[in-house]
């Protein structure tokens, strides 16, 4: 029998193959704490492919676009499995978009995407690693940058 | 082909080298035409809300010799904005009353919101620390004339090169047509990180010095800017740096330069340049601050289509 790092969840979200570091971070950006239902977070488990990885189950919700925009711009190479009833019934890798719109403010604090509720929009210059360019200020930013 | 026609004018970055040359073509004809009616009926909206003495008047003068009106303000304590109303509404709102807006404002990114709003073109006149594109445009048209070409020049960049918008313009145009740029100013108003990578991401050869010693008989021309006192935070910081550099006919003499040197300066000045300098041929920066008139023309003329 396969044994479990992470206990299996009945319905719900899987964010799998997150570089193990940077799990707490998608754990905050996914605002779990807010969750009701079981939610699991394992780090450094074993992965083939990143060495050691974090897995982060969410019971009971359906992560939107939104959200997996932002686990792409924190853990590039990460997955998500929509789980029904114990079965994968949706699978896919995040991806960065071109364009980011109202998900990472930018750093500059003479921008006017930070004044007058202004919705911030930065364009990718770099996927992995991440490099983003301010629509407005046209400042770059580096992940160190990033305020999600 | 290029056309400007109805383009914001946000960004030098949105300008290819064909483009920038096309501009400066065509202030050299914009010189010999003067009181034309080119512009006959039309209506610029001088947005500044921050002070301006070259940019607001030299782009009054060219409309209003073109034929065309000015409308506008000099300071935002004038308008809505001092009751509290958004960058966004106010251009939403001017925008009905004129053909062009040209913006000036002290928040960084503030004249790409304007032309993300409104349907007709937004011209930066300066946005914070960012960008003033058509100072880049009179500032190269000021070297080309100057010097007769703008290939494989030597730059040198001096004072402010942290906040100073200007110099973030010009390096990123020069970068097209081979320069090799010297950054010199105090640690603390060093220029960007990311301007100096994406420099040298553009291949332009760049270095870094506190000191014009050394590399002064390098360069072809110099651009020298103000320590700007409004856009420090902390008075204390400002006065650390304030007087770093003060060029004179005698401090030129003293560490040497080629004979043939220009000197720029997007001015005001305050003491970064002694007067003495000013009768020398190596002073162009009132001859610069002249040109503004026909590049200001030549780049209302192609954006509002009547070139």
């Amino acid at each position: 029998m396969k044994h479990l790092d992470v206990s299996a969840i009945k319905d719900g979200s899987v964010i799998d193959h997150i570089e193990s570091k940077s799990t707490l971070k998608v754990a905050d950006i996914l605002n779990i704490q807010n969750e009701e239902q079981v939610v699991l977070v394992g780090m450094n488990l074993t992965s083939k492919f990143l060495g050691k990885k974090g897995i982060i189950k969410i019971g009971g919700k359906i992560i939107d676009q939104k959200e997996v925009n932002k686990i792409a711009l924190i853990a590039p190479n990460a997955s998500v499995n929509i789980i029904k009833d114990y079965e994968v019934i949706k699978k896919f890798k995040v991806a960065v978009p071109d364009i980011i719109e109202g998900i990472v403010k930018c750093f500059n604090p003479n921008c006017i995407s930070n004044y007058y509720n202004t919705q911030s929009k930065l364009h990718v210059v770099n996927k992995n690693p991440i490099k983003l360019q301010c629509h407005y200020c046209e400042r770059i930013m580096n992940a160190k940058d990033l305020v999600i | 082909m290029v056309s400007f026609k109805q383009r914001d004018i946000i960004s030098i970055r949105h300008f290819n080298k064909e483009e920038l040359l096309y501009i400066l073509d065509l202030a050299k004809k914009m010189e010999q035409l003067d009181n034309t009616d080119m512009l006959k009926g039309m209506v610029l909206g001088s947005l500044f809300f921050e002070p301006s003495t070259r940019t607001r008047l030299s782009f009054e003068s060219a409309m209003k010799r073109l034929g065309g009106m000015v409308i506008g303000f000099a300071e935002p304590g004038v308008t809505s904005t001092a009751k509290g109303e958004s960058l966004s509404d106010s251009v939403r709102i001017i925008e009905g009353y004129c053909d062009i807006i040209i913006l000036r404002h002290y928040l960084e990114g503030s004249a790409q919101l304007a032309a993300d709003v409104v349907n007709i073109p937004v011209i930066n006149a300066g946005d914070g620390a960012n960008q003033h594109p058509t100072q880049t445009f009179l500032d190269l048209y000021t070297i080309q004339k100057t010097k007769g070409t703008l290939e494989g020049l030597t730059i040198g960049f001096l004072g402010d090169l942290k906040y100073g918008r200007t110099v973030h313009s010009l390096a990123y145009a020069l970068a097209y047509f081979g320069a090799e740029m010297h950054f010199v100013s105090p640690n603390s108003l060093r220029m960007p990180e990311d301007c100096i990578d994406e420099l040298k991401d553009r291949k332009v050869k760049c270095h870094e010095n506190e000191s014009l010693a050394g590399i002064s008989k390098k360069l072809d021309v110099l651009y020298c800017t103000r320590i700007q006192k409004e856009r420090f935070a902390d008075p204390v910081e400002f006065e650390k740096v304030r007087g770093t550099y003060r060029l004179s006919k005698s401090v030129l003499e003293e560490i040497g330069i080629k004979n043939d040197l220009k000197i720029l300066h997007p001015l005001p000045r305050v003491d970064e340049m002694d007067e003495s300098l000013d009768t020398t041929d190596f002073a162009v920066y009132f001859n610069q601050a002249r040109n503004g008139v026909p590049v200001r023309k030549a780049i209302l003329a192609s954006v509002l289509g009547k070139e």
